[in-house]
Parts: C-alpha cells; sequence; structure tokens
C-alpha cells in the first residue's frame, strides 16, 4: 500500500463486501459461540427469521413506508425552504448578516429535546414528525448552502459581469449553476442525518413507523426485531445514499472531471 | 477624432486594514484609437492591470475617469469584453456554451448564438471540441475559448490581462500569432497589458511602458513594423531596436520598485 494511491474498482466493491462479511462473521461467533446471551444480542439466523415474521405478517412493510414518507416529507419541506434562503444569504451580505448569527443558533439547538414541545403544539401525529425532521435539517442546510454559494470563484464572477450580466442574470447563471453539485452533495449529507432523527420522532408517541416497532419490542426484549429494524434503517439510507450519487453524477458531469 | 477610449487622469489608491494607504495608479492618461492595438508593459506590481480593471469597471478609480466613445465607464459592461490571466470559463459549460454566454445573456435567438459562436470556434481552431467541458481542455485551449467567448459578444474593446501569462512559451507564442490574426482580420481594438517584452511588439501597434508603482505612463511608442506580421519579425532589426529600447526602459523601473521595496523594509 503507497499512501493516496487508488485501487481498482473491484478491488473495492470486493474489499467494502468483505468487511460485511467480517462483520456478519464476528457477530455470529459471539451469538452462536455463546459468549453473549440471547437476550441483550440475537443472531444473526433469529434476526432474518424474525424480520420475516414482522415482513410477512405483521404489516412492518406499512411501517417502513410511512418512516420513509415522513423522512422524505420532512426533508422535501426543509429543502424547499432552505435552497431560497442559504442562496440569498450566500449571494447578498446583508441577508447573510442579519440570518446568520440566529442560523447558526439554531443549527445547535438539538431536534430530539424539541419533541416535548413539538407534541404540545403539533400532537403526535404526523406533523410533529415532519416538524422535527424540518428543524434538524433546515438550519443546517441553510447555512451549507450559505457557505456554498459564497464560494463562488471571484474571477467566474468578474468574467460574467464584462459579458454583460446583470444581478440577477449572475445568481440565475454563475451562482445557481456552479454551487449546484455541492449543494446536491449537501443535501445528500443532511438527508442522511434526517433518518436519524425520524427514528427518535418515532421512538416517542407514534403508532406506526421503524422508531416504533422498535419501541414496541423493546418492551417484549426481542432483540431480534430491533436489529432487524436497526439493519433496514442502515439499509434504506445506504440505497437512497447511492441513488442521490449516482443522481449527481448524472445532473452534474462536469463536476467530475479532473477529480 | 475623439478616441474610442479616453482614461483621463486616473488615479488609484488602495487603503490597508490599518489605514495605510498604498498607491497603485498615478494621474495616468492614455488614448486608446479605433482599431488600435495597444499593449502595456511594465514591471510586476506597477499597476497595469489595476488600470485594466478600472476599464473594465470591475475596480473603481480613487480620481479621474475613463471614457468609452465619450460615456464615462461606472460599472463592467458587454462593450468591454476581458480576457483574464486565470481560466474562468464557466466549467459547467462546454466550450459552445460558454462562447454563447454574452450573447444568451443579451436574449439572442439560439440559432444565431450557436452561429455566431460556431464561427468563433473555427477563428480559434477549436473545430471538434464544441462539446467539451473546460476541465478537459488544455490551458492553451481554455485560452482560446475565453478569446472566442469576449469576442463573440461583439464588444468595442477588448481588454487582455496577460492572458498568456499562464501559458508554456510554445503555446504562447502560438496564441499570440492566432490572436493577432484575428486582430488583422476582424479590426478590433484591443488593450493588452503583459510584462513580456517580445509579446508587447510582436503584437503592439504602440507599446506603452509603465512606471513603477505608483505606475504612470513613462513612454508610448509606435511599432513601425508593417501588418500582417509573420513571426519571422521577432529577428528583424526594427523588431531588436525597439525591443533593446524597452528592455532598457523597464529594466529602470524594475530596479526602481526593488530599490523602493528595500527602502520599504
Amino acid at each position: 500500500m503507497k499512501p493516496l494511491t487508488p485501487v481498482a474498482p473491484g478491488a473495492r466493491l470486493a474489499l467494502g463486501i468483505a468487511f460485511f462479511v467480517v462483520f456478519v462473521a464476528g457477530w455470529s461467533i459471539a451469538t452462536f459461540g455463546g459468549f453473549v446471551s440471547k437476550t441483550f444480542l440475537a443472531d444473526p439466523v433469529s434476526m432474518l427469521r424474525s424480520g420475516w415474521t414482522l415482513l410477512a405478517s405483521q404489516g412492518f412493510g406499512w411501517d417502513i413506508g410511512w418512516t420513509v414518507w415522513r423522512v422524505f416529507g420532512g426533508f422535501a419541506i426543509a429543502a424547499l425552504l432552505a435552497l431560497p434562503l442559504g442562496v440569498a444569504m450566500g449571494a447578498y451580505k446583508p441577508v447573510e448578516a442579519f440570518f446568520e448569527p440566529f442560523v447558526s443558533f439554531a443549527r445547535y439547538l438539538p431536534a430530539s429535546a424539541f419533541i416535548p414541545l413539538l407534541i404540545l403544539w403539533a400532537g403526535i401525529g404526523e406533523a410533529q414528525k415532519l416538524a422535527l425532521i424540518f428543524i434538524g435539517s433546515f438550519f443546517q442546510l441553510v447555512l451549507m448552502i450559505a457557505v456554498i454559494v459564497g464560494n463562488t470563484r471571484r474571477d467566474l464572477v468578474e468574467a460574467a459581469y464584462t459579458l454583460g450580466v446583470g444581478d440577477r442574470g449572475l445568481i440565475r447563471r454563475v451562482l445557481l449553476p456552479g454551487a449546484a453539485p455541492e449543494i446536491a452533495e449537501a443535501l445528500r449529507m443532511v438527508l442522511g442525518w434526517a433518518w436519524t432523527y425520524v427514528i427518535v420522532a418515532e421512538l416517542i408517541g407514534a403508532s406506526t413507523g421503524i422508531g416504533h416497532m422498535i419501541t414496541d419490542s423493546q418492551a417484549l426484549l426481542a432483540t431480534d426485531q430491533i436489529i432487524f429494524g436497526i439493519i433496514v434503517i442502515g439499509v434504506i439510507g445506504l440505497i437512497s445514499d447511492v441513488v442521490f450519487a449516482w443522481l449527481n453524477r448524472r445532473l452534474y458531469p462536469w463536476a467530475q472531471l479532473g477529480r | 477624432m475623439t478616441p474610442l477610449l479616453a482614461v483621463r487622469g486616473l488615479t488609484r489608491t488602495f487603503t490597508s486594514r490599518d489605514g495605510s494607504a498604498t498607491p497603485a495608479l498615478r494621474a495616468t492618461d492614455l488614448d486608446v484609437a479605433e482599431n488600435d492595438f495597444v499593449t502595456i508593459l511594465g514591471p510586476s506590481g506597477c499597476g497595469k492591470s489595476t488600470l485594466l480593471r478600472i476599464v473594465a469597471g470591475l475596480d473603481r478609480p480613487s480620481a479621474g475617469e475613463v471614457l468609452l466613445d465619450g460615456r464615462r465607464i461606472e460599472s463592467p459592461g458587454a462593450d468591454r469584453g476581458m480576457v483574464f490571466q486565470s481560466y474562468t470559463l464557466f466549467p459547467w459549460l462546454t466550450v459552445l456554451d460558454n462562447i454563447c454566454f454574452g450573447l444568451r445573456e443579451r436574449g439572442a435567438a439560439r440559432a444565431e448564438q450557436l452561429a455566431a459562436a460556431n464561427g468563433f470556434v473555427a477563428k480559434v481552431g477549436l473545430v471538434g471540441f464544441e462539446h467539451h467541458y473546460p476541465k478537459q481542455l488544455s490551458g492553451g485551449m481554455q485560452q482560446r475559448t475565453a478569446i472566442a467567448r469576449a469576442l463573440a459578444n461583439n464588444p468595442r474593446i477588448l481588454l487582455m490581462d496577460e492572458p498568456f501569462g499562464a501559458l508554456d512559451h510554445q503555446t504562447r507564442e502560438l496564441m499570440q500569432e492566432l490572436l493577432l490574426g484575428i486582430w488583422e482580420a476582424e479590426k478590433k481594438t484591443v488593450l493588452f497589458v503583459t510584462h513580456d517584452i517580445d509579446e508587447a511588439v510582436f503584437m503592439g501597434s504602440r507599446v506603452v511602458v509603465m512606471s513603477a508603482r505608483p505606475g504612470r505612463i513613462k513612454l508610448d511608442r509606435a511599432v513601425p513594423i508593417a501588418h500582417p506580421r509573420h513571426y519571422s519579425v521577432k529577428t528583424s532589426a526594427q523588431f531588436s531596436e525597439l525591443k533593446a529600447e524597452l528592455t532598457e526602459q523597464v529594466r529602470v523601473e524594475v530596479r526602481a520598485a526593488q530599490a523602493e521595496a528595500a527602502a520599504a523594509h
């Protein structure tokens, strides 16, 4: 191995899969070998079996659907509102000076600590879940987008001015297209965080969703179900991440050049 | 006849954070006639780029004014095209769309944009690269695209800030011939900043030498070499004679700049 030397795509995939194999092997040894009590950690096979039962006869597919909807719903609302505000902050420094201190402050407010308040304000319905995901992602997104837009190369801005663009043209034809791939990457990252918030939202005061199944299973000491739920979240998160990354590459081929 | 571009008493002083003032340009006057190719020569840091940026409208003068067609320049505009030393093509646009950028901003029909852009693609020798992104091009090709992008906008004057400064020597000479050929064919007005004396003499119909900081114009020479110029003129007696004089003049200024820098320490 030499530092920073690239690895062949086939070897990369093999190595990535190898770790999953090692992980499951370690887990199997710990559980089948009797090193860990079944009460604390279920083995992989009973995890899969109870996962199948959950899906086939307990309507867990329905729960997954609810959770996915909440994540994408809350995230979409946050992204739709964060985009114009973030771009405005990045492009116009007085706007940034007005909002930036508050957004920086709000960004550090722990979203999960809002749950009691949100239940008070919005009840335990969907609004509360969406609101939590919104709080968790909106402020992060605004700041990231503002920084990305604000970092637009100044020489490109000057070149555009000498080609006759006005301020609106500059935003539409230089700031936005230049920032688009990085904004897409920021959205991809924050979507990952939204997955953690949704589970927290469902752990408290929910009657559907993956998080709700996990809380129910806790009462039954069903660690196999809990682990299955966690793995489902991981798999969905991974799939959405891969799709998002693929979409970004397709939409912004120029940003991939020279990497 | 009034000049196309008139620089009148232009002064630019930069104020640093601690309040100390650094004069970059001092009471500079310069006239550029229509279809002229004026090269501005000077030691680095003499304010020649500052002069060009003020003409482009990207910087504001502390005193004095710049007139284009008799109108005072307040901000950047499509009537003054600029080619920068750094590579400033929009990385998300192909060569063709980079060249179309200004025309599209003006609301020209797509067919009209493409006709103009394809014409300039041919003039700068990039046929076959229309659909490449800037990162897929060499430095020389990127600068050729940047020249095409500025020219496609049909500016009154083309401002060039050491456009070939980042290129290797051979590419640079080819680019000089290419640009000179375009200028001879299109009769554009060009204001070209460089610190390369060969380049200034070969390209310019007039060479203007700036003094060390704070810059002002200390010498203004017509280049007595007929057009069209072949690269072999670089070895002619007229060329060498003018080059020798300019070398001497620039050398004095570089010395002065160094002496001032040493005194400041």
